[in-house]
């Protein structure tokens, strides 16, 4: 590889990058990026106005999940185009919408953002480029990249399941409650049928789900910046009980029959 | 057991089946929501009217105190009933995410034809 690159005059190298450079254009013009908000009328116009800046040409929607504040004018000021659930159904409800409008659409890639500010959109080009080896990419906090510290029941929880779910996805997963995913299309095609609504569903089931569909899983490291709104629990009881709910969701999960691809769909 | 404590078992069994059957018949009640309440009706009132046959049943289980039986008979009618009403419940819940949805899609089409015909008649 390095020989082959040394070969390269500098034109080539450019029209490499160019070509590059296009064949993202041409991926993001593909890609929908689908942000679940729910009472985020405080940042919910940066986050859009930053992913139209980061990655321009490509088309966001925000799924309001039944916001009770003015969430929807500011996306709507924001740029994005913006489904409105009457209720609230949370993120599993509110991701599913965003996998059916890819469908009716014709997107072949959906990334998944918060609304809140945590996920940088810079990030996004690295996500869907990894999307040509697999059909499910995580941005992942704990490979590597910026400083996410957690610690008690809180981290055996992500500890036992990224070691589980590790070994369902065949992969090194270290960060799977992770909501900064890209889906391919043999992702998006499984989800906006089987996306599950429970609590955790969206993270950990929906991995399950994606594993057991023989969808190949993979992922990326990422920085994840303070929340805007909002601040992560650090109450020892809370992270107790999150730590029992997510080995219960775990084991519903690894327990429940698999649901396959059509084989239309399988395919590709 | 005196005349009127039989007298009073057959009735309470002939209410519960008649109000059953009166909401079946007026559309209140879908009849796979009665069944059970059908069934636990009926064994009231075949023991109301054969008090043997729950002494008799009994001691076929070998339970001393025949009464127990009918305890044991109405927690089980009420806790089928009670699973049953739970996994309804979880169908409906999944039907209504499922409509939600469609509403939320569905608002979003017409709102995009909408645009566009404002959009033709402008220019």
């Amino acid at each position: 590889m390095v020989s082959r690159k040394r070969d390269l005059c500098a034109g080539q190298v450019a029209a490499l990058a160019l070509a590059r450079l296009i064949s993202m254009a041409s991926v993001l013009e593909r890609t929908l990026i689908v942000m679940p908000a729910f009472n985020e009328q405080a940042v919910v116009r940066d986050v859009v106005e930053e992913v139209f800046l980061r990655l321009p040409s490509v088309t966001c929607l925000v799924v309001d999940d039944g916001s009770s504040d003015d969430t929807i004018a500011q996306a709507l000021a924001g740029g994005a185009i913006v489904a409105r659930l009457p209720f609230n159904l949370g993120v599993g409800g509110a991701m599913r919408v965003g996998f059916r409008y890819a469908v009716e659409h014709g997107f072949d890639n959906v990334v998944q953002i918060d609304s809140d500010g945590q996920h940088d959109p810079a990030n996004v080009p690295a996500l869907l480029a990894q999307l040509k080896t697999a059909d499910l990419v995580l941005g992942a906090r704990f490979a590597g990249e910026g400083s996410y510290a957690v610690k008690g029941p809180r981290k055996w929880a992500m500890v036992v399941l990224s070691t589980f779910l590790s070994r369902t996805a065949k992969t090194r997963l270290t960060d799977t409650t992770s909501g900064f995913r890209a889906s391919g299309p043999r992702a998006v095609r499984l989800f906006a049928e089987h996306y599950p609504a429970e609590y955790l569903g969206d993270t950990i089931e929906s991995l399950v789900i994606a594993a057991r569909a023989q969808c190949v899983i993979s992922q990326v490291p990422v920085a994840m910046r303070p929340r805007a709104g909002g601040k992560p629990s650090h109450n020892p009881l809370e992270a107790a009980a999150y730590l029992g709910r997510a080995t219960m969701a775990l084991a519903f999960a690894l327990t429940r029959p698999p649901v396959a691809l059509r084989y239309s769909e399988a395919k590709r | 057991m005196t005349v009127t404590s039989y007298i009073f078992g057959v009735l309470a069994a002939l209410l519960t089946l008649g109000v059953v059957i009166e909401m079946l018949r007026r559309h209140r009640l879908r009849e796979r929501h009665a069944i059970w309440w059908l069934i636990a009706g009926t064994l009231a009132l075949v023991v109301g009217v054969f008090p043997g046959v729950l002494e008799w049943a009994a001691g076929v289980i070998g339970i001393e105190v025949p009464l127990n039986l009918v305890f044991f008979v109405s927690v089980a009618v009420l806790f089928l009933v009670c699973i049953q009403h739970s996994a309804e419940l979880t169908a409906l819940e999944a039907k209504t995410r499922t409509l939600a949805e469609t509403v939320a899609l569905t608002q979003l089409r017409i709102e995009s034809l909408e645009q566009d015909r404002s959009d033709r008649e402008r220019s």
